[in-house]
C-alpha cells in the first residue's frame, strides 16, 4: 500500500505557515525534534526517538577470516530494514528507493568516513578478524529516518563492547576479561534539510508531512571537528552555493549539540552499569 | 475471566482478546427485555458464548443492556453511523474514492450530498477533505460513505472542509474529543476562538483565524492525550504564554 498523499488542506496550510515563519509542530526552522536515547540491557543496543520517529540499533560481532588482499582489516556492516512496523507503506522483502537511499547514506557516513578503526579489529593477520554488524530497525516512521538511523548507529557503536581475546600461537581464546570498547575515531552526525517555496524556505529535521510536501532535500554529515564526511542531495530543486554553505554552518551547530547529548547519555549509562 | 458480579460504573474490568464473558453475567440486569446489544470489541462465537476480541475496559450501559470494550488503537476500522474525515483519492463517474485511514479506501456516491441530482452535484477534486458519515460498513468490504443525514436529506454539517489543518490522533483520543465536556477543548477555547471537526477515524480538522493559532491548537490537542486535568491546565497555560 502506497502512502496516501496529504490532503490539499494539509499541504496548503503547511506552506502558508512556513511563509508566516512557523512550522506545523510549533518548532523553529532550524530546530531538531526532541531526541531521546534509551540503552538496552546489553552493550550495543540503543533505541533512538526523534519526535515520533523511532529507530533501534543493535551491534553484534563475530570472528571471521579476512580478505586476502586486506589481511589486517576487520569488517563493519550495516543492515537496515524498513519493515511494515514503521509504516504501512513499507513491504517485507521489497526494497523501496527510500530504503536504498537510507542504507547507502548510512554506509557513506559511517564506513567511508572511517569512523571505526577497522585495523583495530584484527586478531591474527590473514586469519582472524572481528566482523562488526549493526542492525538498524525502524520502529516508527514520522520523517527523517536518516538522521535518526545515523544517531542510533553511531551511539550503538560507541556503546558496544566486544569480547577481549588472547592469542596463543595461531589460536585465540575468549578469556574472563572485561569486554573492550571499539576504537572510534570520530562521531559523524547527519543533518537533513528540506526545502520549500523554490528553496527560499528551509527546515531542519523534516517530519513525515514536511517530507511529503518538500521540493527537495539535502543531508550533510559532519563531525564535531567540522569535517564534512558525506553530503547527499538526491534530486529536488537546484541550489545556490551560498545556501549549501549556510546549511553547513547550521549543521555544525546541530552536530555539536547532538554529539554532546550522545556523550552525556553514554556517560549517564556508564555510571548506572 | 473474572466473574461479572456488580455493574457499578466505577469498577474497571479489563478484558483481553479471547476472554469469554459468561452470558448469565451479562443477562443479569436485563429483566425487562431479554436482549443484549454488543458493541465494539465483543463478538458472539459459534457456541453462543461471547468473547472479547480486543484488549480494553469492559463497559456497560443498562439502557438496552449494551456491552462494549473501550480500547485504544491507531488503525481505523469502519463502523456504520460514525462521522469520519476522509481525503478524496480518486474519482469515477459514480463514486469518489476516499481514504479514511482504514485498510481499504471507502466509496462515496457522487449523489450522496444534500440536494444533489444527476444534473446538479458538487464537484470535489483529488486531495479535498470531506467530513462524512459511514453509511455502510461490512466486514471485508469497502465501506460506503455519505455526506448527508439519511433521514432528512440535509447536509447537517457534513461536506467539504475548507482551509484549516488536519492532525492524526489515536482513535481513543478522537472519541474523547467528541465529549462535550472535554477539558482541553474548553481550556483552549477560552483563549482562542476556533472551529473543529472530529472524525472517529482519528483525524481532527482544526481551523482558526491565523496559522499560529491553529498550530497551537493542534499541539494542545495532541499533547493532551496522556495528561490528567491538572497537567492539561498547566500545558495549555504554557502553550498560550509562549505564543
Amino acid at each position: 500500500m502506497k502512502d496516501a498523499d496529504p490532503s490539499t488542506n494539509e499541504r496548503e496550510f503547511l506552506l502558508a505557515a512556513l511563509k508566516d515563519g512557523a512550522r506545523i509542530d510549533g518548532r523553529k526552522f532550524y530546530d531538531f525534534r526532541t531526541l531521546r536515547l534509551t540503552f538496552g540491557a546489553e552493550y550495543g543496543a540503543v533505541e533512538v526517538q526523534l519526535g515520533n520517529t523511532r529507530v533501534l540499533a543493535k551491534v553484534s560481532c563475530e570472528v571471521i577470516r579476512p580478505y586476502t588482499d586486506k589481511p589486517t582489516e576487520g569488517f563493519l556492516m550495516f543492515n537496515t530494514e524498513l519493515s511494515p512496523m514503521a509504516s504501512a507503506a513499507f513491504e517485507v522483502g521489497r526494497q523501496t528507493d527510500e530504503e536504498v537511499l537510507v542504507s547507502r547514506l548510512i554506509e557513506k557516513a559511517m564506513r567511508r568516513s572511517r569512523a571505526l578503526d577497522t585495523e583495530g579489529l584484527c586478531i591474527v593477520a590473514g586469519e582472524k578478524v572481528w566482523s562488526i554488524r549493526v542492525d538498524i530497525h525502524f520502529l516508527d516512521h514520522d520523517g527523517n529516518l536518516v538522521d535518526a538511523a545515523c544517531i542510533a548507529a553511531i551511539t550503538a557503536l560507541l556503546h558496544f563492547r566486544r569480547p577481549d581475546v588472547t592469542v596463543v600461537g595461531e589460536d585465540h581464546t575468549l578469556e574472563q576479561r572485561n569486554p573492550v570498547p571499539l576504537s572510534i575515531h570520530h562521531i559523524p552526525i547527519c543533518t537533513t534539510f528540506a526545502f520549500f517555496n523554490n528553496g527560499e524556505r528551509m527546515v531542519v529535521d523534516p517530519t513525515f508531512l514536511e517530507e511529503q510536501v518538500k521540493e527537495g532535500d539535502m543531508t550533510i554529515t559532519l563531525n564535531v571537528h567540522k569535517e564534512v564526511c558525506a553530503l547527499s542531495k538526491a534530486g529536488g530543486i537546484p541550489m545556490e552555493i551560498d545556501q549549501i554553505l549556510q546549511c553547513t554552518k547550521i549543521a555544525v551547530v546541530k552536530v555539536a549539540e547532538i554529539t554532546a547529548q550522545i556523550q552525556a547519555a553514554l556517560e549517564a549509562d556508564a555510571k548506572k552499569r | 475471566m473474572a466473574s461479572i458480579t456488580t455493574e457499578q460504573e466505577s469498577e474497571l474490568l479489563i478484558v483481553l482478546p479471547g476472554d469469554q464473558l459468561p452470558e448469565s453475567g451479562l443477562m443479569e440486569d436485563s429483566s425487562a427485555a431479554h436482549r443484549l446489544t454488543l458493541g465494539p470489541g465483543l463478538a458472539p462465537m459459534d457456541d453462543d458464548s461471547i468473547t472479547a476480541v480486543k484488549a480494553g475496559i469492559l463497559k456497560h450501559n443498562a439502557v438496552g443492556n449494551r456491552w462494549w470494550v473501550e480500547s485504544n488503537q491507531r488503525r481505523y476500522v469502519a463502523a456504520q453511523g460514525e462521522s469520519i474525515i476522509g481525503v478524496v483519492t480518486g474519482k469515477t463517474a459514480e463514486h469518489y474514492k476516499v481514504d479514511i485511514g482504514a485498510s481499504q479506501p471507502a466509496l462515496l456516491g457522487v449523489l450522496a450530498f444534500e440536494g444533489a441530482t444527476k444534473r446538479n452535484k458538487p464537484n470535489h477534486n483529488i486531495g479535498d477533505s470531506l467530513y462524512c458519515r459511514v453509511s455502510m460498513a461490512n466486514k471485508d468490504m469497502e465501506a460506503e460513505l455519505e455526506c448527508m443525514n439519511p433521514t432528512t436529506g440535509k447536509a447537517d454539517g457534513f461536506g467539504e472542509l475548507k482551509g484549516g489543518f488536519i492532525i492524526k490522533v489515536s482513535l481513543g483520543l478522537a472519541r474523547r474529543l467528541l465529549d462535550p465536556k472535554n477539558l482541553v477543548l474548553r481550556l483552549l477555547g477560552q483563549h482562542i476562538p476556533f472551529e473543529m471537526a472530529v472524525g472517529t477515524n482519528g483525524k481532527v480538522w482544526v481551523n482558526s483565524a491565523s496559522a499560529q493559532h491553529t498550530i497551537l491548537l493542534c499541539n494542545g490537542i495532541r499533547n493532551s492525550e496522556y495528561l490528567n486535568a491538572a497537567e492539561c491546565v498547566a500545558m495549555v497555560k504554557s502553550l498560550v504564554e509562549k505564543m
